[in-house]
């Protein structure tokens, strides 16, 4: 079975002929998209500056550094930032992830230009005041101590350390209690004397302006930053698979409910695998009511509110997995349905029929997934940083279409392998 | 503001409509006045399983067709229980939306509740409860609501009670079923890249036909007026305390809704109806985040409300400091609920309010599901003209029409204290 997109459809998908890039002279590259169906404008980007240049002792710190940022700047104190932003219903907020720190936000379309100038504050002016920063300390121990009684989030942590060992992608982006314990004030204002800069920043912004408007604006209030200082981003280094199966449980008391994250390896976003990885995914744990894996775990033996995979590719070695939240008593029973779901998968990959439904849902959703600003705003910072095209959504429908049954069991036996699984669970 | 079409069939059911060219999607949705609220003891959590049976097919659209059909269309849909409705969306390429009004009629009445089906879903649904029940603030939640309201069954959790979900049978989801799901019960609602006038007849021609039910069972148990402050605690694991303040607060259709909306800005920050896309601002030069936040006496506050036919509950929810107790926290929650009752807030605080308003109203209209949600909603506990007035309202709200309704409605008589004592924390003796 073949799904077209109409021509309306593809055409209301963002492409080169209303995309605008601009690449300013430090290096900042800006991607924009006008939608005057809302008064209201989106802006988001990336900068690298992400936890990988964190060391073991201070686990945490660029990501304590990017929630310091809009504590106060030289202009502006904590409250003064944030009068401007909620005074006009607007918002704008940051995170630290591996490779890179991010920030997004959304105003009414008048507000751009101040949305920019606390951007441009918050990155380049920052003044870390001790009070706030202390303040923010307990946040983020707080946040911590409910991460560590999320039995979702342990199960996922566990599975990052067990399948990353050695790898800086087994730690977690916001640290321990004990690292961010050790961050000093001195460390915030270092990590971001040397890491922010302009280069490898990218910023879009979609919404009720136009494009030359927007760049200009961008331009005025960051195109004169310089930081010679700014390292190259380091490089991975070499990740090997377990070469067996690990099961580790993370033991939380006084929980109802236990969590379990089990799976592998998967493809990096740029890997020739993604896209038959990313379908064959889709038929294993996604499509419809959860897949193969919501069919076998919720729908046929009731063990489960949630079961489904997911694929997790970045920049570098993904991993590809099934979550599952159950009863601690139905754990094992679980984890055997799951187990079953996957040998099948690595076996005999997925029928014709099955590939067809997930190209069809892959392709019809394309306009859904895109219609928001925010929605458009992803898809341009997801071109830039793995360098797709500007016109990869209108050509997405035909990436989607050439995958075959035999290129999904492929990426599958690649993967996965049901003899070296990584297994973590959380709970009583 | 594009025109609504609103019309009612011959069978009672209300259809609502709106164009908007602006993407090839519909979004088009079917709403119940069934919820929570319509549930006795021994039944809670009635609608919410009902809703879950709602996927489970009928003999044209079986279970695995349905969801297959929808996802190979490239749609999006789900289904929502809450106290007062039940709710179910599609929103899809503009060229495939009849799949999703032939579902929604067929299911309308056709729906199985197949005993096998029943029997995996209760596990499904406990399941359900045991992830909540993971979460201290569903405990404390649902502690307070509890106390909140000893007549009125908004007094228990969407979800149900572990006792019930272990033995309602199959004939009670039927029966409830087919008591509520009427043409006469329901609303129609679609918003999106259609013609309105083609859009009604294809409406007309699928669920014109599906005769009138009787009119359905409610329930009259009015809460009556507390009688004083009710405080409680919820032992759980953890290191992290919680405490939550709900008072007693008007329905959204009655006038003193919309000063308290404006309250809810200053005390806690703006809180969005929206349900989908929005999102909002921070609430961070917030009275209470600047009192307790700023104090190091918590680590967050945030204020919530929700609209509703009888009068619920605005909740104060507060993430207590690592380092400081819950008995710090409330004299100093008290001394901004004082201080908002003794002296008037200043116009200028009441325009930011409707700024933030008109801003979380521009993110909600960006999405074509979110536009067709409130033609829906709207109707649930008011009826459409109140989202179509509710910036004009909040803008006619005075300093006057504050400081009167904060002591109406935020003394202490009028509220349920619970505090959330983490087993990890040896210290939080309250």
């Amino acid at each position: 079975m073949t799904y077209r997109l109409s021509p309306a459809a593809i055409h209301s998908l963002p492409g080169s002929d209303d995309i605008t890039r601009a690449v300013l002279d430090n290096g900042i590259v800006v991607l924009t998209r006008p939608n005057y169906s809302s008064p209201s404008i989106y802006l988001s980007g990336y900068f690298s500056a992400g936890s990988l240049f964190d060391s073991e002792e201070k686990l945490g710190l660029a990501d304590f550094v990017s929630s310091a940022l809009m504590r106060g700047t030289q202009r502006f104190d904590f409250q003064q930032i944030y009068d401007a932003l909620e005074s006009v219903g607007a918002s704008l907020g940051f995170s630290a992830g591996t490779h890179t720190s991010s920030f997004s936000g959304r105003s009414l379309a008048e507000d751009l230009p101040l949305m920019l100038d606390l951007l441009s504050q918050a990155l380049r002016e920052p003044v870390f005041p001790q009070v706030q920063i202390e303040r923010l300390r307990a946040q983020l121990l707080t946040s911590l101590a409910i991460r560590a009684q999320d039995t979702s989030e342990m199960a996922g942590l566990v599975f990052d350390q067990l399948l990353y060992a050695g790898h800086p992608y087994a730690r977690p982006d916001d640290g321990y209690p004990e690292t961010i314990q050790a961050i000093t004030l001195d460390d915030l204002v270092e990590f971001h004397r040397v890491h922010y800069g302009p280069r490898g920043m990218v910023i879009a912004i979609v919404g009720a302006v136009e494009p030359q408007k927007a760049i200009e604006q961008v331009n005025r209030t960051l195109g004169d930053w310089r930081n010679p200082l700014q390292p190259e981003p380091p490089a991975l280094p070499p990740f090997v698979p377990p070469a067996k199966t690990l099961r580790q449980h993370h033991t939380i008391p006084g929980m109802a409910q236990a969590d379990i994250d089990m799976g592998g390896p998967g493809p990096a976003r740029r890997d020739p695998e993604f896209m038959a990885a990313s379908l064959g995914n889709s038929v294993l744990g996604q499509f419809g009511l959860m897949g193969r894996i919501g069919d076998a775990v919720r729908e046929r033996s009731g063990l489960a509110y949630y079961a489904y995979s997911s694929l997790n590719a970045g920049l570098g070695p993904g991993s590809w997995g099934v979550s599952a939240g159950v009863n601690p008593a139905n754990l094992e029973k679980a984890i055997d349905l799951i187990r079953r779901e996957l040998v099948r998968f690595v076996k005999e990959g997925v029928t014709t029929e099955e590939l067809a439904d997930s190209q069809a849902n892959f392709i019809g959703r394309l306009p859904l997934s895109l219609e928001s600003n925010a929605g458009v705003a992803g898809a341009l910072l997801n071109i830039e940083r793995y360098d797709l095209g500007l016109d990869y959504y209108r050509e997405y429908p035909a990436l989607v279409q050439a995958v075959t049954p035999e290129d999904v069991l492929a990426a599958a036996q690649k993967f996965i392998d049901p003899e070296r699984l990584v297994i973590a669970t959380a709970g009583p | 503001m594009t025109e609504i079409v609103k019309t009612t069939l011959s069978n009672g059911l209300q259809v609502l409509l709106k164009e908007i060219h602006t993407a090839p999607l519909i979004s088009f949705w079917v709403w119940y006045r069934v919820g929570s609220r319509d549930e006795v003891n021994g039944r809670t959590g009635i609608s919410h399983w009902v809703e879950h049976m709602q996927f489970k097919g009928t003999p044209q659209f079986p279970p695995s067709i349905l969801d297959k059909a929808i996802s190979r269309d490239g749609g999006m849909w789900n289904a929502f229980t809450y106290l007062d409705w039940t709710t179910y969306f599609e929103t899809m390429p503009r060229d495939k939306i009849d799949l999703a009004l032939r579902l929604e009629a067929d299911r309308m009445v056709n729906s199985v509740f197949d005993p096998n089906e029943v029997a995996s879903e209760r596990t499904v649904i406990i399941s359900e409860r045991e992830g909540n029940e993971n979460e201290p603030l569903f405990l404390l939640g649902e502690a307070v609501q509890n106390a909140a309201f000893r007549v009125h069954t908004y007094h228990h959790e969407v979800i149900g009670d572990m006792a019930d979900l272990l033995t309602m049978t199959r004939d009670d989801l039927y029966q409830h079923y087919r008591a509520y799901y009427t043409p006469n019960n329901a609303v129609v609602a679609a918003a999106g890249d259609f013609d309105a006038e083609t859009m009604l007849a294809r409406i007309r021609e699928l669920y014109e036909p599906i005769p009138m039910g009787a009119e359905p069972p409610r329930l009259a148990r009015p809460e009556p007026p507390p009688r004083g402050e009710i405080r409680l605690t919820v032992e759980g694991p953890g290191e992290t305390a919680y405490l939550q303040a709900a008072y007693h607060f008007p329905a959204a259709a009655e006038q003193d809704f919309f000063p308290l909306t404006v309250l809810d800005s200053l005390l806690a920050g703006p809180s969005s109806l929206n349900m989908f896309g929005g999102g909002g601002t921070s609430n961070r030069t917030s009275r209470l985040y600047r009192a307790l936040v700023e104090k190091d006496l918590a680590v967050s506050v945030s204020g919530g409300t929700a609209a509703t036919i009888d009068p619920y509950l605005y909740t104060l929810t507060i993430t207590v400091h690592p380092e400081r107790r819950p008995a710090e926290v409330l004299p100093a929650l008290d001394d901004e609920i004082a201080r908002i009752q003794q002296e008037h807030v200043t116009e200028a605080e009441v325009a930011r309010a409707i700024k933030q308003a008109r801003a979380l109203f521009a993110y909600g209209s960006e999405n074509i599901t979110n536009q067709a949600f409130w033609l829906g909603h709207a109707e649930m506990f008011a009826s459409y003209d109140w989202f179509l007035t509710y910036l004009d309202r909040l803008a006619a709200v005075t300093a006057e029409d504050v400081l009167r309704v904060a002591q109406t409605y935020f003394r202490p008589q009028n509220r349920v204290v619970g505090v959330y004592l983490p087993s990890a924390r040896e210290d939080t003796v309250s």
